[in-house]
C-alpha cells in the first residue's frame, strides 16, 4: 500500500516541479499526489530524524501544561514502515519514562512504554489513533501519520495562503471517526500541509491545525513550529521542533526492548 | 514550566571543557542531575475493627516523605549512575527514617551492559500478579494504598546484560532480601501473631532472562535460583524461627498483538527445594503457576485488561496429610482473576481507575478504586480505597479488617 505511495511520489516530485515553473498550462497532479505528497514530506522525509520536541498545552485560561521530548524516527525500507523512539525530559515525574512505536502501513501498530519508577517495559494496546497523545490534541495519528487510503481526497483548488501557494484538499474519511471532512492547504513548492481543518458531522469546526513555522532542514521542508487549537473547548497545544537533523544514522536495533530501558544517550540530549 | 535546575547542564558544560582539554577529546562528564518529590500520604482504617494495642488502628499510614533522585553520567553515556534516597516521616509509627531505594553504578559497551548497586529490577508479563519475577516487594505499601512503586523493593545485585544476535540476556546476582509483608504495627491480621528470629539466607541468587522478538511477538525464558521472600516459621529448640527456604523457578511468557489488544502469556514452575515430597508443613509445596491476560482499549482513552491466574500445588495428598490440626487447608488449584479499567478525561490529567481481583476458589476480593488529578505537571493528588471482601480463609479475604480510604499528594520538581 505505502509501496504506490511512493511510487506515485517518484511519478509526481518531476511532475509538480514542472508545473511550478511552467505555469498552470500543464496537467495538474490529480489531489491524491498532492496528498501522497504531502504524507510524504510531512512523516517520511529522510531516511531517519531525530528532534528535540516541545509541546505545550495550553488550556482556555491560559494554564500550560509542559513535555518535552526527543524524538527518533526511522523509515523501514520502502514498505511504509517506521520505527518511532521517544524520551521524555520533562514534566520531572516522568522524566526517564520511554515509549517506543514499531508503526505499519496496513494494520494495529505495536508500542511499548518503559516506566523507569519500577523498571517495567509494557506493551500497549493501540486500537484506536485517534486517541489523544500525552493528553495534547495532537492525537497518535497526527504524530506519527495516517493513510493515504483511509480517506477520499479533493481537489478544490489553487490559491495563496499567507503569501506561499497552495492547493486546496477536501479530505473525506471513509471509516467511522470523529471528523467526517478536513480541509488542507497544502504548499504546492514544497510539500507542506500549511493549514488543516477537521470538521465534524453538522459542519462544524472541530480543530485547527497550522504549521506556523517552516524551515528547510538539511534539505528537507520542515514545520518546526505546529498548532491545533481545538475549536470547542480553547484548548491549544503548541510544539516547538528544535535540533532537528535528519539522515543521523539511526540503527534499526535502537527500536527494541534494549534501548527502552537504556536510553541511548548519543541520541538523547 | 522547565523546572530542570538551570545551573547543572552549565555546571556540567564547564566540567566537559575542562576534562576535554586535559583528556580524549569526545569524553564529557556530567554532573549529577537532581530530581524528586515532597509526598504526603495517608490511610484511614474503615468500619469498627477491635485492633490489638500495638496495632495502629485509625490511621495506619500518614507519612511525609522526600526524595532526592540523582543521574549522571559520563564518557558519551558509557559510564551511568543514579541513586534514590527517600527522608520518611512516619507520622503513625512514629519515626523518621531514611530509605536508600536505588543506588547504582552502569557500564554501558555496545554488545553488554553492567549494573552495580541497589536496583528495581522487574520481570514478566502478568499485571500484579507475580510469577517469574522472584525479586522483592514491599505488599505492606501496597495494601496502604502508596504509589506502585513502592510495590517494588531494590535488590543489592550484579546486573549483566548481553546482547548477543540471537537474544538479549539479563543475568542478576543478588544478595537476599525479604518481602516485606503485612505486619502487626499496621494490620490486623488472622491467627495467633507468632514473632521469631529471623534467619536470612546469605548465599547469592541468580536468576537469568532470555527474551527476543518474534515478530510483534516477545518472548521470554527465565531461569532463577533463589529464596522465597515470605518467612516460613519453623520450630528449633521450642524457639519459633523464621527462615526462607531455597526455591528454583523456571518459567516462560509471551506477549504479542490479538483483535486490536495485547495478549499476555506467563508460566511457571516453583521447584520447592527444601519440601520436593510436599511433607513438611512449614514449607510451601512445588507449584505450577500459568496466567493468561488480555488488555484493550475499549473507547477513547479507556482500557480494559482481564487476567486469568491458575496455581496448582503439587503434592497435596502430602500437604494434607501433615498439615497441623486446626490449620485451614488450602486448596490445590487456586484461581484467580484480575480486572484493571482504567479511563483518562480532561486531556489526561483526570484518571479513573479500577483494579480487582477475585479469589475464585475461595470467594473472597481484593478491591482498589482511585481517582487521580494531576493540578498542574508537578502536583497531582489521589484518592482511594483497598477493599477487602469475602471469606476470611482466603488469601483476600484474610486481610478484611483493613479496609482503607486514601489519599496521596506529590509535589515533583
Amino acid at each position: 500500500m505505502r509501496h504506490t505511495t511512493l511510487t506515485i511520489r517518484i511519478a509526481v516530485r518531476p511532475l509538480a516541479l514542472f508545473a511550478a515553473a511552467a505555469g498552470p498550462a500543464v496537467a495538474q497532479p490529480t489531489a491524491e499526489e498532492i496528498v501522497a505528497r504531502s504524507l510524504e514530506t510531512f512523516y517520511y522525509a529522510g531516511e531517519d530524524q531525530r528532534a528535540r520536541v516541545t509541546m505545550r498545552l495550553i488550556n482556555p485560561q491560559g494554564k500550560e501544561r509542559r513535555r518535552e521530548m526527543t524524538v527518533l524516527r526511522k523509515n523501514l525500507g520502502s514498505g511504509g514502515e517506521q520505527r518511532y523512539y521517544i524520551y521524555f525530559h520533562t514534566p520531572a515525574d516522568v522524566k526517564g519514562t520511554t515509549f517506543m512505536v514499531w508503526k505499519y502501513p496496513a494494520r494495529e501498530d505495536d508500542r511499548w512504554i518503559f516506566i523507569p519508577a519500577i523498571k517495567l517495559v509494557r506493551r500497549i494496546a493501540a486500537d484506536d489513533k485517534r486517541s489523544s497523545f500525552v493528553g495534547s490534541d495532537f492525537t497518535y495519528e497526527d504524530v506519527s501519520g495516517r493513510e493515504l487510503k483511509d480517506e477520499t481526497h479533493n481537489l478544490l483548488g489553487e490559491e495563496d495562503l499567507d503569501g506561499r501557494p497552495v492547493y486546496r484538499i477536501e479530505s473525506v474519511p471513509k471509516a467511522k471517526v470523529d471528523y467526517v471532512r478536513r480541509l488542507s492547504w497544502i504548499d504546492r513548492e514544497r510539500g507542506l500541509p500549511l493549514k488543516e481543518e477537521y470538521y465534524d458531522v453538522r459542519g462544524e469546526l472541530l480543530r485547527t491545525f497550522t504549521a506556523d513555522e517552516v524551515r528547510e532542514v538539511d534539505g528537507h521542508w520542515t514545520a518546526t513550529r505546529r498548532t491545533m487549537r481545538v475549536a470547542q473547548s480553547g484548548h491549544r497545544t503548541e510544539v516547538v521542533y528544535e535540533a532537528v537533523s535528519y539522515d543521523v544514522g539511526l540503527g534499526e536495533a535502537l527500536f527494541s526492548e534494549r534501548y527502552l530501558r537504556r536510553p541511548p544517550r548519543q541520541w538523547i540530549r | 514550566m522547565n523546572r530542570r535546575p538551570r545551573a547543572a547542564p552549565l555546571l556540567g558544560l564547564l566540567a566537559g571543557l575542562a576534562w576535554g582539554s586535559a583528556g580524549p577529546a569526545r569524553a564529557t562528564v556530567q554532573l549529577p542531575e537532581i530530581h524528586g518529590f515532597l509526598q504526603a500520604h495517608a490511610a484511614a482504617r474503615l468500619g469498627s475493627v477491635d485492633c490489638d494495642r500495638e496495632t495502629e488502628c485509625a490511621w495506619p499510614f500518614n507519612e511525609q516523605r522526600l526524595q532526592l533522585k540523582a543521574e549522571g553520567g559520563g564518557l558519551e553515556g558509557t559510564l551511568g549512575y543514579a541513586g534514590k534516597l527517600d527522608l520518611v516521616h512516619d507520622a503513625a509509627l512514629d519515626k523518621t527514617d531514611a530509605d536508600l531505594r536505588e543506588l547504582y553504578a552502569d557500564y554501558n559497551a555496545e554488545r553488554f551492559t553492567v549494573r552495580a548497586g541497589r536496583q528495581v529490577i522487574t520481570w514478566g508479563v502478568a499485571d500484579l500478579l507475580f510469577i517469574n519475577d522472584t525479586f522483592p516487594k514491599a505488599w505492606v505499601s501496597f495494601f496502604g494504598g502508596l504509589p506502585l512503586e513502592y510495590l517494588k523493593r531494590g535488590s543489592d545485585a550484579l546486573r549483566l546484560d548481553l546482547f548477543p544476535d540471537l537474544a538479549d540476556m539479563q543475568i542478576v546476582l543478588a544478595r537476599f532480601r525479604r518481602d516485606l509483608l503485612p505486619d502487626s504495627d499496621r494490620f490486623v491480621l488472622p491467627g495467633p501473631d507468632i514473632s521469631g528470629a529471623l534467619d536470612e539466607p546469605s548465599e547469592l541468587e541468580a536468576s537469568l532472562r532470555v527474551s527476543r522478538y518474534f515478530g510483534s511477538w516477545d518472548a521470554a525464558l527465565y531461569l532463577a535460583r533463589t529464596h522465597y521472600r515470605a518467612p516460613a516459621l519453623n520450630q528449633v529448640g521450642g524457639r519459633w524461627k523464621r527462615e526462607f527456604p531455597r526455591l528454583n523457578v523456571y518459567g516462560a511468557s509471551l506477549s504479542g498483538p490479538l483483535w486490536s489488544g495485547v495478549l499476555n502469556l506467563e508460566a511457571g514452575h516453583y521447584d520447592s527445594v527444601k519440601d520436593r515430597d510436599g511433607t513438611d508443613p512449614a514449607v510451601e509445596n512445588s507449584q505450577t503457576r500459568l496466567l493468561v491476560g488480555y488488555s484493550r482499549q475499549v473507547a477513547e482513552d479507556t482500557t480494559l485488561g482481564l487476567q486469568a491466574y491458575a496455581e496448582w500445588m503439587h503434592d497435596h495428598d502430602a500437604y494434607r496429610h501433615t498439615l497441623p490440626e486446626g490449620f485451614p487447608e488450602r486448596d490445590q488449584l487456586r484461581t484467580v482473576a484480575t480486572l484493571r479499567f482504567t479511563q483518562f478525561h480532561l486531556h489526561q490529567t483526570l484518571r479513573l481507575s479500577l483494579f480487582a481481583f477475585w479469589g475464585v476458589s475461595k470467594g473472597d476480593g481484593y478491591i482498589i478504586p482511585s481517582v487521580r488529578y494531576a493540578f498542574s505537571d508537578p502536583l497531582w493528588g489521589e484518592l482511594g480505597a483497598n477493599l477487602f471482601v469475602g471469606d476470611r480463609s482466603g488469601q483476600f479475604g484474610g486481610l478484611r479488617d483493613n479496609d482503607n480510604i486514601y489519599a496521596t499528594l506529590r509535589y515533583a520538581f
